[in-house]
């Protein structure tokens, strides 16, 4: 979906410098799940947000629409600090930034109909009157392509992939500017994933709004995303337009992830040389010093343990943080 | 006769080459519920040859856990009845005694599932376990059993076993704990590896090393996989043999790559359509309309019918399991006449194109 090239220019949420971090539960260490990340978020696109599990993807997501408070650094929501707003205004604002989390069970209350379910954040928000507010929401649940009388249903008695567009609708109803989606389609099964995302897609034109895809399925946001972030023990490794990232990658980590994800293709399509990485994701607890990769990076090199590599434009609009991204061992294919 | 090759069972696994390891037949799960007796599958058959890897694949709830679970008779105590024949090594796994199903379970047929965590036993170290599984299965004495695991610690890719031997399951990381599993289920030397979801909790690189290690694995001691998953990419890089199933039934039994080119069933083909790995870009997924039909509402004739677009008026008979020649089987009466659609681009070139111009 081509936008056009002064909204697309239009920064939405900017980022900068943001850390988090969180007492371990025996209160005696600190967890780093998020140490020092740069993007903006451009109006009107999908931003992909990769990485394994522990990397730190759903605690940014929650910092970007304040369900927590950044340990340090600054976001700015069009250019504005929420924290700096007055209560009330601060609660208001709140309504344009939404996220919908993996789980749909989790986020419907099992003895409400789907129809209360999807009125609350309405009526939370004291949005127009009972009349309205019930308009509103059934639209809500027409839009995002559920039969009329679902409404008056309970959870139990929805599939997986239904639930989820309740869920969808109802961050829809207070007309959000953007939502942050994490994991969105995990839990659905293969034969429904496209449809939701097909539905995100036709969503994404009919109001304007704008994504943060978090997932760790590689194929579902190279799909959905204009730009992909790739993130590793609390840091972005690298990021880019989604075509430049999966075809030419920068960093190792991206290349190993590439070449890890099992692709339905039959033997003659598939290349055999695979970057199989060792051991596994460290803690976060005790990070590797320096670049946070080196441990399981079959190019790392003594300079790779000393500093830590700088975050930076490499290519227009494609930024990575590894010292030696430019080295000819890493030409892509 | 031989065991076919290893790690040339790809394509030319013609049943037949080898006697099959495992005859599965006509096999059926009922369940006692509340709401009355459930037939949770029906009419499962097919075989595996020694050191062949078989995909088994299909949404959540289209009966692949309990379908492995009753190859070892592991059913939940609501089980009202088990149908249809396991012929394993000559013995019928469905009838034989408990006596001779305790010889055959963990020794000559293993089993992992998905969360380690809750297979592994958290009071006793890691090396324990292996070597008691030994023990119990084999009567060897304690040194032995102890070296043993340590060769076999080190055969999974665990580094330093001599230090992870005498680990508590909570001290290792999620894939080292799916090493441990894959371990113990190899100890006594298994004919046949069932293995439930191995690396849905793992993260890709992690997932990328179990995969290989079981492949590995099986090539070198000739062991069979049947590989539970709802991942066609996992069965694609894995397998020899792809099984497909949808509520209940199997529907498509073939070739891993010639399921992937020319899937004969449109249930196969819908799903390898649906993959966003196949569609371009920002471009809209095709997906099957409806959904999988409920277990206590199942309709007569071809399952798959109020989602298939190829459906007829023939459609309504009861369908069985037809043999579509060169290894492959398929439920669907119409599979001469359909062409459908597979992982290949070039194959769905035109629908491809036309969808990428819409916007
Ligand atoms: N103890 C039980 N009692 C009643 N029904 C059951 C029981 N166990 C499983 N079922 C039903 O049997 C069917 C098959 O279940 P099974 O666990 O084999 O699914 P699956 O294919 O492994 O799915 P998934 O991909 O979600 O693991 C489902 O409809 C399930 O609800
Ligand atoms: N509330 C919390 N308290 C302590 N640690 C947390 C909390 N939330 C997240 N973490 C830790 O922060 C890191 C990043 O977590 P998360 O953002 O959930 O990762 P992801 O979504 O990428 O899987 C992990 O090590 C996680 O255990
Ligand atoms: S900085 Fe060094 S360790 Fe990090 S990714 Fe680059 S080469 Fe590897
Ligand atoms: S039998 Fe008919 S409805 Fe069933 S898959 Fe074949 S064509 Fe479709
Ligand atoms: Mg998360
Ligand atoms: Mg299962």
């Amino acid at each position: 979906m081509p936008l056009a090239p002064d909204i697309t220019q239009d920064t939405i949420v900017s980022v900068r410098d943001l850390e988090v971090r969180f007492q371990t539960s025996d209160r005696r260490a600190t967890v780093k799940a998020v140490d020092g990340v740069n993007f903006d978020v451009r109006r009107g696109e999908t931003f992909g947000i990769i990485g394994e599990s522990g990397s730190g993807k759903t605690t940014i997501g929650r910092a970007l629409v304040f369900l927590l408070k950044p340990s340090a650094g600054a976001i700015r929501h069009e250019g504005i600090d929420p924290l700096a707003l007055p209560r009330k205004r601060f609660q208001s604002h709140r309504r344009d930034y939404q996220i919908i989390f993996q789980d749909p069970n989790a986020a419907l209350n099992p003895r409400m109909t789907i129809l209360s379910s999807v009125l609350e954040p309405l009526e939370l928000a004291r949005a127009g009157t009972g009349a309205e507010r019930e308009r509103q929401a059934r639209e809500a649940l027409d839009r995002v392509g559920l039969p009329q009388d679902v409404g008056e249903r309970y959870p139990h008695q929805l599939s997986g992939g239904q639930k989820q567009r309740v869920v969808i609708a109802r961050a829809l109803t207070l007309k959000p500017k953007l939502i942050v989606c994490d994991e969105v389609v995990a839990a659905l099964d293969m034969s429904i994933r496209g449809d939701v995302l097909n539905l995100f897609a036709d969503l994404q034109r009919e109001l304007g709004l704008t994504y943060v895809f978090i997932t760790h399925d590689l194929a579902v946001v190279s799909h959905i995303s204009e730009r992909i972030a790739v993130m590793y023990l609390g840091r972005f490794v690298e990021l880019g337009p989604t075509e430049r990232v999966s075809e030419h990658p920068l960093h190792p980590y991206t290349q190993a992830l590439l070449s890890a994800e099992p692709r339905p293709l039959p033997s003659s399509l598939r290349e055999d040389s695979r970057i199989m990485l060792q051991g596994e994701i460290p803690s976060p607890i005790d990070p590797p010093s320096g670049c946070r990769f080196r441990t399981r990076c079959p190019y790392a090199r003594p300079l790779c343990a000393e500093k830590t590599p700088d975050w930076r434009e490499l290519q227009p609009d494609h930024w990575v943080a590894c010292h030696f991204a430019e080295h000819r061992d890493f030409a892509p294919n | 006769m031989p065991a076919a090759a290893p790690g040339k069972c790809r394509s030319e696994a013609a049943p037949g080459a080898a006697p099959p390891l495992m005859s599965v037949r006509g096999l059926g799960i009922r369940f006692k519920t509340s709401l009355g007796v459930w037939q949770a599958t029906r009419k499962i058959d097919f075989d595996i040859a020694p050191g062949e890897r078989v995909g088994i694949v299909g949404e959540s709830g289209c009966g692949k856990t309990i379908t492995g679970l009753s190859i070892l008779r592991l059913l939940p105590v609501n089980l009202a009845g088990l149908d249809g024949s396991i012929l394993f090594d000559g013995t019928d796994l469905v009838s034989c005694s408990a006596r001779a199903m305790r010889a055959i379970r963990g020794r000559r047929i293993a089993m992992i599932f998905q969360e380690p965590m809750s297979a592994l036993d958290p009071v006793f170290t890691v090396g324990h376990q292996i070597a008691e599984t030994m023990r119990v299965h084999t009567g060897v004495g304690k040194e032995e059993a102890r070296a043993k695991t340590l060769d076999m610690l080190r055969r999974v890719g665990i580094a330093s076993p001599e230090r992870r031997i005498d680990d508590y399951p909570h001290q290792l990381s999620g894939g080292m704990r799916q090493r441990v599993m894959i371990a113990a289920a190899l100890i006594c030397g298994p004919q046949l590896l069932i293995a439930d979801e191995p690396t849905t909790a793992l993260d890709v690189t992690v997932q990328a090393q179990i995969l290989e290690l079981l492949r590995e694995l099986s090539e070198t001691s000739n062991t069979a996989l049947m590989l539970i998953t709802h991942d066609l990419g996992v069965v694609a890089e894995t397998c020899t043999r792809m099984i497909t199933m949808y509520a209940g039934e199997v529907i498509e039994d073939a070739p891993v790559d010639d399921a992937l080119v020319r899937p004969l069933h449109p249930y196969t083909s819908g799903l390898l359509r649906s993959l966003p790995h196949l569609s371009p870009r920002h471009g809209r997924l095709p997906s099957i309309p409806g959904r999988v039909p409920s277990i206590v509402d199942m309709p007569n004739g071809c399952r798959f019918r109020a989602r298939c677009t190829h459906a007829t008026q023939g459609c309504e008979a009861e369908q069985e399991l037809l043999d579509a020649g060169g290894g492959r089987k398929v439920r669907c009466w119409r599979f001469r006449e359909l062409d459908l659609p597979g992982a290949l681009q070039h194959d769905a070139s035109a629908p491809i194109a036309a969808m990428a111009g819409t916007p």
